[in-house]
């Protein structure tokens, strides 16, 4: 167990934006209110999941809509409350603790305010080790927990418990009501004992993600290259360094979709790597070869403060460096590459982990 | 005629500009009291152009005053916030993410009432008189009189603000209100900390524009004048006392927009090198591209539309270093004329380097002589290669640009410099400031969502592009003279509809034949 300020919260909120790899919505909001919430009702313990008892349950909690809704219409506080505690009263068992189900983005720091407010500890882990569009990419679902007693609550007091046959189903009914609850909605979701998470989760994300944080401020401060000390702290590769010469977006089916084209720079000069990527990075392509496709990270940091390029922030003149972070193993069998793999993305390629294309000087 | 002056930190500078002609400028220090420094500035171009004040269209004044205060922490008022939009947003309340020091000057006078819309403009809850009534009580009972008014998704329907503001002027005839609808964008929290850092502004705005007024009256002056602001387009005077904040930044964007005029070039890339710093930007149709993130203010969010511009350590004064060979961000600033080599100091400068390199000739250039002509030659090509990379990473596209160089440093920079089609170091460099805010024009904005399912594309910029071009004319522009000068289409995720953000804007000529 270790215990979370709120001087703990900016790292973890920057080492989110890492693993949001592009997406995942702009973590400030969430870390205002992890701060807060640390101010008012004080420090939130870390446990990790050998620390609780096996048949202990554990309820993920999260933000749900569109990201540019949550940077107008900010939540209430007592709506991802209700719905926490509405999973609770639905199950009949009390709920021992909250985590992320999402440790990249947004959603990395949210909890951290619900941990706070019922005093209840947070769980050193999450289900994805990064961020994906939909709520069914999860590696619940490939260990077949349900996301369902599945509850969504408004502002206003609203909450929607739904039970569902898949996690996908849950997907659908949810995109429609957070529509309906204004763009926006607060849910708990994914309720599971440790042993079941001992299995299902990816463990230490939250950790992973404040060392990434760490990491990124303590280089800029000693003027250290900070795009290598990021990806020595991920374990990560360097794909390509660049310069962004074009992007081109669109809107399909209420996803932002696009590539970018990055021009070599240093000693990738000549070369050029095509980015896709459907609110979060998805694949890289090489001069029209797939280099690195999802589920691993394809992560684009400024060259010159290591800090991360959201999809809608790359534009023309940026110079990147493309990082690849090998994903959690969860992700590389057969029905997690059913769920995130590059197929389910529309890429006609089959999987090759990262670490076998490439490798660190 | 009109006379342009940039107020700025160090100095106060003014121009007489006669249609397209420069017919005077001066350089002189800014005073504590701004008027004096006017005062001082408009004698220097009267004198010199031999101008009847009598035959002057107007004054265009650029000033740094507001920002400073507010990064100084400066005269600033006790300031109450209004917030609607409960139940939402009670989870971050309004200053919420402002550095404790600036929050308490303002007194964290804050509060929530109900009202508020969704994105598709449901209304969140019912406006509520009667709960308005009691939070102007409170207020009115602290004796505060500056109150911001934000409520959510207030871009897309600003009418719970506008009730509001009657509510309190109905107690409170003499409240200065700011309303966050009519200056900031999609954001809550950073476009209700403008609107909050604009009322706590007022009164000085009121002070600061009656010394300016104050100073042409002085100088017999009787024609109109008006404030810059950040987008290059200019308010009148009643305007600029009511919205202070729209000057923040408005310094880079007088240069810039005064580097665009010098060059007779609407697309370009501005190179300003001064003493410490070298500023790039990039014009779009004459005026400065602005930046997509957040920008701070004193430590305050905000999402004004600044200026995008890099900023990168290196400047004439900035320092050299032999072993490793550095050069800057150090600079000996304003202490060039004593520290500089050629002015027989001891530090080894930027400047000195051009002036061994024969690129320039001020000071002694004897004195830098002994300089190694190895060293001259390498740190001279890491300056162009700063200021290359600088521009690249600004460039809009592969395609070739030209690039403006103006300030005081411009002679660091040689006549070529990579990814640009031509190099310009115009005349009257250093007073491109108080050009640009001489030649500003009039211009009116527009941002909101759109949603594409009820009407086409081209139906919904047509109706933005309306909607700006009516806030020009309102501001002052001439109708006839209004162009479009960016639209810009944002596809928003995770939203029905097919929502865009459509934001528009449209500028043109002081309207009265200036």
């Amino acid at each position: 167990m270790r215990i979370l300020e709120e001087s703990n919260i900016e790292d973890i909120a920057l080492g989110a934006a890492v693993l949001g790899t592009g997406g995942g919505g702009d973590p400030y909001i969430g870390m205002l209110m992890a701060r807060r919430a640390i101010r008012d009702y004080g420090p939130v313990e870390l446990y990790s999941l050998d620390e609780f008892h096996d048949d202990d349950l554990i309820v993920p909690t999260a933000m749900m809509g569109a990201p540019t809704v949550m940077v107008e219409k900010m939540p209430n506080g007592d709506d991802i409350i209700n719905a926490f505690r509405s999973i609770g009263k639905y199950i009949g068992k009390p709920i021992k603790a909250t985590m992320s189900i999402e440790a990249g983005g947004l959603n990395s720091v949210v909890p951290i305010y619900v941990a706070a407010r019922e005093r209840l500890p947070m769980v050193d882990c999450d289900g994805m080790g990064r961020a994906f569009p939909e709520l069914q990419m999860v590696t619940h679902t490939i260990y077949g927990i349900s996301s369902t007693p599945f509850a969504m609550s408004d502002e206003r007091g609203n909450t929607v418990l739904m039970e569902t046959i898949s996690n996908k189903w849950t997907e659908t009914f949810a995109r429609s009501v957070t529509v309906n609850m204004g763009a926006m909605s607060m849910i708990a979701l994914y309720a599971a004992t440790v042993s079941e998470l001992k299995e299902a989760s990816i463990q230490g994300t939250m950790t992973k993600a404040e060392t990434i944080g760490r990491t990124i401020r303590a280089a800029r401060q000693q003027d250290e290259d900070p795009v290598n000390t990021v990806r020595e702290s991920v374990g990560g590769y360097l794909v390509f360094k660049g310069k962004i010469s074009d992007v081109e977006r669109r809107t399909e089916a209420g996803f932002a979709k696009g590539d970018a084209y990055i021009e070599g720079i240093d000693t990738y000069i000549g070369s050029q790597l095509q980015l896709s990527f459907q609110n979060e990075h998805l694949a890289a392509r090489i001069d029209g070869e797939f280099r690195v496709t999802v589920p691993d990270l394809i992560v684009l940091l400024d060259v010159d403060t290591g800090e991360p390029v959201t999809t809608e922030a790359m534009r023309y003149g940026y110079r990147v460096a493309v990082i690849a972070i090998p994903c959690d193993q969860k992700w590389r069998g057969e029905k997690g590459l059913e769920l995130v793999g590059p197929r389910f993305f529309g890429y006609d390629v089959d999987y090759v982990p990262v670490e076998q294309r490439f490798s660190n000087p | 005629m009109r006379i342009g002056i940039d107020v700025g930190g160090t100095n106060t500078d003014a121009v007489v500009m006669d249609g397209k002609t420069v017919v005077a400028t001066t350089k002189t220090p800014t005073t504590e009291n701004i008027t004096d420094g006017i005062v001082t500035a408009l004698s220097a171009v009267v004198t010199e152009s031999g101008l009847d004040v009598e035959n002057l269209d107007g004054v265009m004044i650029g000033t740094t005053h507001f920002t400073n205060a507010m990064v100084e922490r400066r005269r600033l008022e006790q300031t109450a916030c209004i917030r609607l939009g409960l139940p939402a947003t009670v989870c971050l309340p309004p200053l919420v993410d402002w550095p404790d020091d600036i929050a308490d000057a303002l007194g964290r006078h804050t509060y929530l009432g109900h009202g508020g819309h969704e994105f598709d403009g449901r209304e969140i809850s019912a406006f509520d008189r009667n709960e308005i009534r009691d939070i102007v009580d409170s207020i009115q009972s602290k004796g505060i009189n500056a109150i911001a008014i934000s409520s959510v998704f207030s871009p897309v329907n600003a009418e719970f603000e506008e009730q509001t503001a009657e509510t309190v002027l109905e107690v409170m005839p003499e409240a200065n209100i700011t309303l966050s609808s009519t200056i900031g964008r999609i954001g809550l929290l950073e476009r209700e900390n403008a609107a909050v850092m604009n009322a706590c502004l007022r009164s000085l705005a009121v002070s600061t524009v009656s010394g300016f007024k104050k100073a042409l009256t002085e100088m017999n002056i009787t024609a109109p004048f008006f404030i810059s602001q950040n987008d290059g387009t200019l308010m009148n005077a009643d305007f600029a006392a009511d919205y202070p904040v729209l000057t923040f930044a408005s310094g880079p964007t007088n240069s810039m927009r005064g580097a665009a005029f010098l060059s007779d070039l609407k697309d370009a890339i501005v190179v300003d090198v001064g003493g410490t710093t070298t500023d790039v930007g990039v014009l779009q149709q004459g005026f400065p591209r602005v930046a997509a993130t957040a920008v701070s203010i004193g430590g305050v969010r905000t999402n004004f539309r600044m200026p995008d511009t890099l900023s990168i350590g290196l400047g004439g004064g900035s320092i050299v270093g032999q072993d490793p060979m550095t050069i800057g961000p150090q600079s000996v600033g304003f202490q060039l004329t004593e520290k500089a080599q050629v002015f027989g100091g001891d530090v080894l400068t930027a400047t000195d380097i051009a002036v061994a390199g024969g690129r320039v000739v001020v000071g002694d250039k004897t004195l830098v002589s002994d300089l190694e002509a190895n060293l001259v030659e390498n740190v001279n090509q890491k300056i162009q290669e700063m200021v290359s990379v600088a521009v690249d990473r600004m460039k809009t596209s592969a395609a070739l640009v030209p690039a403006v160089i103006v300030g005081g440093g411009s002679i660091l920079v040689q006549d070529h410099i990579e990814g640009t089609s031509n190099i310009l170091k115009p005349e009257n460099y250093s007073v491109a400031n108080a050009i640009g805010a001489a030649i500003a024009q009039v211009g009116g904005e527009t941002d909101r969502v759109f949603s594409l399912a009820e009407m086409s594309r081209d139906e919904a910029l047509a109706q933005a592009k309306n909607e700006a071009t009516e806030r020009a004319v309102s501001a002052g522009a001439n109708a006839d003279t209004i162009e479009i000068v960016d639209v810009e289409e944002v596809p928003l995720a995770y939203l029905p509809g097919n929502a865009t953000r459509i934001m528009v804007k449209a500028v043109g000529d002081l309207a009265g034949g200036i």
